[in-house]
C-alpha cells in the first residue's frame, strides 16, 4: 500500500452571497496516494474547481481538515496557460522562483535544463506569442515544476487546445508526470482524458460535490494515454463512469 | 530579410505606399484647407478682422517673436502643462495603486470621485484664485482639479480589470500583493498607463489654458484673453494655431514612446 501523500477530511465548502447561501462540497473525504495520478470528473458546476482552489490556499474553506503528510508544495496549473505576454518563455517559466525569491543559479540551470528537455531549447528567448498551444501549454507545465512542488494541481489541463494537441500532450503530461516523479490530482470532465491518464478516478456528485464512485484504473499492458485509450478494458471503465455521471440533457 | 519571397516583397512595398498615402493625403487636406482661406480673405470674401488669414498668422507669429517675447509665452505655458502633468499623474498614480490595494478605501471614495469628476472645474476658478493666489499656482491647481480624478478613475478600473488568472497564478505561488502588483498588475496594464498618459496630458492641456484664461500674465491663454479684450483676432487664431500644433507634438511624442516599449 502507497503511502498517503494528501488527506481531505469532512471538507466543506459553502459559498455565501446576499441573497442565498451554496453549498458546494460537502463533506468530502479524499485520500491522495504518493506519486499517483488522480483524476477527479464530476458535472460541470459541481465544485472541482472550488476543490483545487481550496487546496492552493486561494478559496477559504468552510469546514473540514487538509492534512499534508509532511512540508509538501503545490503547483497549481490553470485551464489557459496564463503566460505573460511581456516575459520571454524562461522569464516566465522562471515566475516561481522569483516569487518565492529563490531565483538562485542553481534553480535556474534547472529551469533551463527542463526547457531544453522538452524541446524548448530555441523558444527560451521568444515570446509566448511565437509559440503555438501545445507548446505553451508545456512552458505552463514546466514552470509548474519549476518551484519543485511535490503534488500539482491540474485544472482542466488542456480543454482550451483542440483534440489533437490534447491527446499528443496528454502523453506528453503523462511522461513529465512520471519521469520527475510527482503526484498529480486532475480536473476533467473529459472521461476518456481521466481513464487514460489516472491510475485512479474519483466521480463526484452534482452540487453539492460528494464522492459517488472511485475506480482503480488498472490496464493489463499500462502504457501511454494514447495506447490506453485503445485497451479493451478502457470502454469498460468509460462506460461505468458515464453511467455514474448519468448525463441528461 | 534578403529571404523573403518576391510575393512579400511586393505586399510590403503596398503597405508602404498605402501608408504614404495616408500621410500624404493628411497633409493635402490641411494644405488645402490654408490654401482655400488664404485665398478667401485674399479675394475679400471673408472679413480678414474677423477671420485673419494664414499669412497674417506667419506675420504676426514673427512679429510677436521679435517684439513681443513670443517664445516666452510658449515657454510658460508648456511648463505649466509639464509640471500638472507630472503632478497630475504621480498622484493619480499613486491613489489609485492605494485603491487597488484597499478595496475598502475604493469603495469608499468611488462616489466622491465621481462627483468630483463631473463638477463643472470653471465654477472653481474664482474660488482658486482667492485660495491660491494670483499665480501660476493657481493656474495648476485649475489643471489638477480638471485631470486628476479622471487619471485616478481610468487608472483604477484598468488596475481592477487585470486578467484575473494571472493573479490566481501568482497567488497560487503564495505571492505578496506588492509582488501581484509589481509583476502584474503594471506590467500587463503597460499599454493602458499610456494611454492613460494621453487622455492625462489632453486634460491637463484644457486645464492650464482655462487656468491661464482667468488668471495670468503670460502665456497662450493670456495671449488669447488679452487678444479677444482688444479685439486683436490675428493674436486669438495665432495663439489657437500654436495650440494645436504644441498639442499634436506632444502626442506625438507619447506615440513614440508607446511604439518603443
Amino acid at each position: 500500500m502507497q503511502e498517503n501523500i494528501l488527506k481531505i477530511q469532512n471538507l466543506t465548502k459553502i459559498y455565501h452571497d446576499k441573497s442565498s447561501e451554496t453549498l458546494a462540497i460537502s463533506n468530502l473525504n479524499i485520500d491522495v496516494r504518493d506519486k499517483e495520478i488522480l483524476a477527479i470528473v464530476g458535472p460541470s458546476g459541481c465544485g472541482k474547481s472550488t476543490l483545487l482552489g481550496i487546496l492552493t490556499g486561494i478559496i477559504p474553506k468552510s469546514s473540514g481538515k487538509i492534512i499534508f503528510n509532511g512540508r509538501k508544495k503545490i503547483g497549481y496549473m490553470l485551464q489557459t496557460d496564463c503566460l505573460m505576454p511581456w516575459r520571454t518563455i524562461l522569464e516566465n517559466a522562471l515566475i516561481g522562483l522569483e516569487i518565492n525569491k529563490k531565483k538562485t543559479k542553481e534553480n535556474i540551470k534547472k529551469v533551463n535544463d527542463l526547457l531544453d528537455k522538452y524541446g524548448l531549447h530555441d523558444f527560451k528567448n521568444k515570446y509566448p506569442n511565437s509559440l503555438s498551444g501545445g507548446m505553451r501549454q508545456r512552458v505552463a507545465l514546466i514552470r509548474t515544476l519549476a518551484t519543485n512542488p511535490d503534488i500539482l494541481l491540474l485544472d482542466e489541463p488542456y480543454s482550451a487546445l483542440d483534440y489533437q494537441t490534447r491527446l499528443a500532450l496528454s502523453d506528453d503530461l503523462y511522461k513529465i508526470i512520471k519521469d520527475e516523479g510527482k503526484t498529480a490530482i486532475m480536473i476533467t470532465h473529459d472521461i476518456a482524458e481521466a481513464v487514460s491518464m489516472a491510475s485512479r478516478v474519483i466521480v463526484l456528485t452534482k452540487r453539492p460535490c460528494q464522492i459517488k464512485n472511485v475506480y482503480e484504473i488498472k490496464f493489463e499492458n499500462s502504457a501511454l494515454p494514447t495506447e490506453n485509450r485503445k485497451a479493451k478494458e478502457f470502454n469498460h471503465y468509460y462506460d461505468m463512469i458515464w453511467r455514474d455521471l448519468d448525463v441528461h440533457l | 530579410m534578403s529571404t523573403y519571397s518576391k510575393e512579400h516583397k511586393d505586399f510590403l512595398k503596398k503597405l508602404k505606399r498605402k501608408k504614404y498615402l495616408v500621410t500624404l493625403t493628411q497633409f493635402s487636406i490641411i494644405l488645402l484647407l490654408f490654401l482655400i482661406w488664404e485665398l478667401l480673405s485674399r479675394f475679400n470674401i471673408i472679413n480678414t478682422f474677423l477671420f485673419s488669414s494664414p499669412s497674417s498668422i506667419i506675420k504676426t507669429i514673427l512679429n510677436l517673436m521679435i517684439t513681443n517675447n513670443f517664445l516666452n509665452h510658449i515657454f510658460i505655458t508648456l511648463k505649466e502643462i509639464l509640471i500638472s502633468c507630472i503632478l497630475s499623474f504621480g498622484i493619480g498614480f499613486l491613489i489609485a495603486s492605494l485603491f487597488w490595494s484597499n478595496d475598502f478605501l475604493a469603495k469608499v471614495f468611488d462616489p466622491y470621485l465621481t462627483i468630483l469628476n463631473s463638477l463643472p472645474k470653471v465654477a472653481l476658478g474664482p474660488l482658486i484664485i482667492i485660495w491660491v493666489g494670483a499665480s501660476i499656482n493657481s493656474i495648476i491647481v485649475m489643471s489638477l482639479t480638471i485631470s486628476l480624478f479622471i487619471t485616478i478613475i481610468n487608472l483604477y478600473t484598468f488596475f481592477s480589470n487585470t486578467n484575473s488568472n494571472y493573479i490566481i497564478l501568482l497567488k497560487s505561488m503564495h505571492a505578496t500583493k506588492f509582488q501581484i502588483y509589481k509583476k502584474i498588475i503594471l506590467k500587463a496594464n503597460l499599454k493602458n498607463i499610456i494611454n492613460t498618459i494621453k487622455v492625462n496630458v489632453s486634460m491637463n492641456l484644457i486645464g492650464v489654458i482655462m487656468g491661464e484664461l482667468l488668471v495670468s500674465k503670460m502665456g497662450l491663454g493670456y495671449l488669447i484673453m488679452y487678444g479677444s479684450q482688444v479685439f486683436n483676432i490675428n493674436l486669438v487664431i495665432t495663439s489657437v494655431f500654436v495650440l494645436a500644433i504644441i498639442s499634436s507634438i506632444l502626442y506625438y511624442i507619447i506615440n513614440y514612446f508607446e511604439k518603443k516599449i
